[in-house]
């Protein structure tokens, strides 16, 4: 299936890229997670385990646990700072 | 107010300055209901840790789409709540100053008790939940800004938790 990926703020830099689209069979957020880690390099870097890291599900704050759909849209983000 | 005007959105998300005058004045406008007014504005700190002058700008990310709806969620949570009648958000993005306004929160009630509540219920709920990032430009590079655990402690008075863990967490 097909998601479309967007970065923001720190994790957007470090990556140094704001969205692309990922054909994956990842079945969950925790699983896409890990997909994007064994990448290396910068994504390692970024979304590692132990780092500060937000996740939204079609445009819902969501636990690594929820299920990926085809076409879902996935964001990762730091810990939000706004106010 | 001009008929052919629209009414204004509960949520906006603008570069430009915005005019707390005018956001209550159009919040009030016709409702005889109305015997409470409650407004909050963030403003750009000049320093970190106490040092006047440290911070030169600070300049503001967010996820569109998300943003607004998120927002929408915590006026509609508000309603649900706080005996209230209406509510406005008002949040800046892009490069600011400091001094220069960055949000605000203007909620409307009967009496002042619901009102102060649902201000500072919106205001917890938007420095937890709502996706924007700070990055602030010192003398010594660009930094973003860390989530603070105090937020989350802000948030947790009202009974809600922004994910297990918080958001600073």
């Amino acid at each position: 299936m097909k998601v479309h990926i967007k970065y923001f703020a720190s994790i957007r830099e470090t990556i140094g890229l704001s969205a692309e689209a990922l054909e994956t069979e990842a079945p969950t957020l925790a699983a896409l997670r890990e997909a994007l880690i064994v990448r290396g390099g910068v994504y390692a870097a970024s979304l590692a385990h132990g780092r500060a890291l937000r996740m939204a599900l079609n445009q819902v704050m969501s636990l690594e646990s929820a299920s990926l759909s085809e076409g879902d849209e996935v964001a990762f983000f730091p810990p939000v700072t706004g106010g | 107010m001009n008929p052919a005007q629209p009414a204004m959105p509960r949520v906006l998300i603008q570069t430009a300055d915005f005019d707390l005058a005018r956001v209550i004045a159009e919040l009030r406008a016709g409702d005889g209901r109305i015997g409470a007014v409650c407004s909050f504005v963030g403003t750009v700190r000049d320093r970190t840790a106490g040092t006047p002058g440290s911070i030169s700008s600070l300049e503001l990310e967010h996820y569109p789409g998300m943003t607004e709806a998120s927002i929408e969620a915590m006026i509609d949570a508000a309603h649900h709540r706080f005996d209230i009648y209406g509510a406005r958000v008002v949040h800046r993005i892009g490069l600011l100053q400091p001094r220069d306004q960055i949000v605000l929160v203007a909620v409307t009630s009967a009496h002042r008790g619901q009102s102060f509540q649902a201000c500072e219920f919106l205001m917890d709920y938007l420095k937890t939940q709502a996706p924007f990032w700070k990055k602030e430009q010192t003398p010594e590079g660009a930094n973003w800004v860390d989530a603070r655990v105090s937020d989350d402690l802000a948030l947790a008075k009202w009974g809600l938790t922004s994910l297990p863990g918080g958001n600073a967490g």
